[in-house]
């Protein structure tokens, strides 16, 4: 077996493992009920599924190519990124009350989501006026 | 007086190393001049945007960061699996989503924010909010019979780690 064949395999089967875990994501968000479980389903096809095509890209680029470090690079700005888009899905969730209210913080007053500053509560219910 | 030549020059070390990296990595080959071109990148940015990094942790512990690093990358992988079976063969009356509340000890708001990313890309929890004043992580659990055990576990595996790195 040379060093092609096995890098053939890997990059098969980093393929096959990638395309099982964005099926299972796309599966999940339309099989998933409510606004909040099927948040979680996308999230993780972002981490798990996309690492698996980028490690076959990069199995690739080394064995038929010069090499590339790009995907280090995509996988790196992927973790900064994906965890703010799921945020602010959360937020809005909360926000239009697509979902059950969270419990109160310990602490705290209330969720950062929740807290409406007054001058902002008013201009909504003059804007509902002037809608009305 | 070489101290205060070196914190002129180099406001935020880590930044630096990052930006050349980075600057390397995007060149996708490595050659002498885009590497001295990605650290003069390196010195410049840093210095010209070091007025928006006033309260930024002083030192942070690289070598407990990449273990940090290693063990999400683990938790990933696993989580991943667990949550694609519960997602095919779970039907959905039968999945126990839960809002979970963790009160924070940390106070630095860098390692609250790789705190919150980590709950998100670990599957199976979604980070959704903080508290007004910041004193707790409203966390979203897909599936789980004991929220509670989901909050230590938060706890013990990540918060005490980064505690350790940023503190």
């Amino acid at each position: 077996m040379t060093l092609e064949t096995i890098a053939v395999v890997a990059i098969a089967a980093s393929l096959v493992v990638g395309a099982l875990f964005t099926l299972v994501a796309g599966i999940g968000l339309l099989k998933l009920n409510g606004a909040m479980p099927r948040l979680h389903a996308p999230t993780k096809a972002g981490t798990l599924g996309i690492g698996a095509f980028l490690m076959a890209s990069m199995i690739h680029s080394w064995t038929y190519d010069e090499g590339s470090l790009h995907e280090l690079l995509i996988m790196g700005f992927l973790f900064v990124t994906a965890p703010v888009t799921a945020n602010f899905l959360a937020k809005v969730n909360i926000h239009r009350r697509d979902c059950d209210t969270p419990p109160e913080p310990p602490r705290d007053d209330t969720w950062s989501t929740l807290l409406v500053p007054v001058p902002d509560q008013e201009q909504d219910q003059d804007q509902a006026q002037g809608q009305a | 007086m070489i101290s205060a030549l070196f914190r002129l020059l180099l406001p935020h070390p880590a930044l630096t190393v990052l930006l050349t990296v980075v600057w390397s990595l995007l060149q996708n080959k490595l050659t002498a001049g885009m590497f001295v071109f990605g650290v003069i990148l390196g010195i410049v940015i840093p210095i010209l945007t070091a007025r928006w990094w006033p309260d930024r942790p002083e030192r942070i512990r690289v070598g407990r960061m990449l273990a940090y690093c290693l063990l999400v990358i683990w938790d990933i992988v696993v989580a991943n699996i667990q949550v694609a079976w519960i997602v095919l063969t779970r039907p959905n009356a039968r999945i126990r989503s839960a809002w979970v509340v963790v009160p924070l000890d940390l106070r630095t708001p860098e390692a609250i924010t790789i705190l919150a990313a980590t709950i998100t890309l670990t599957p199976g929890t979604v980070t959704a909010d903080l508290s007004d004043a910041g004193h707790s992580l409203l966390v979203h659990a897909l599936d789980t019979d004991n929220p509670d055990a989901v909050r230590d576990d938060i706890k013990n595996r990540y918060e005490r780690r980064l505690k350790e790195i940023f503190e």
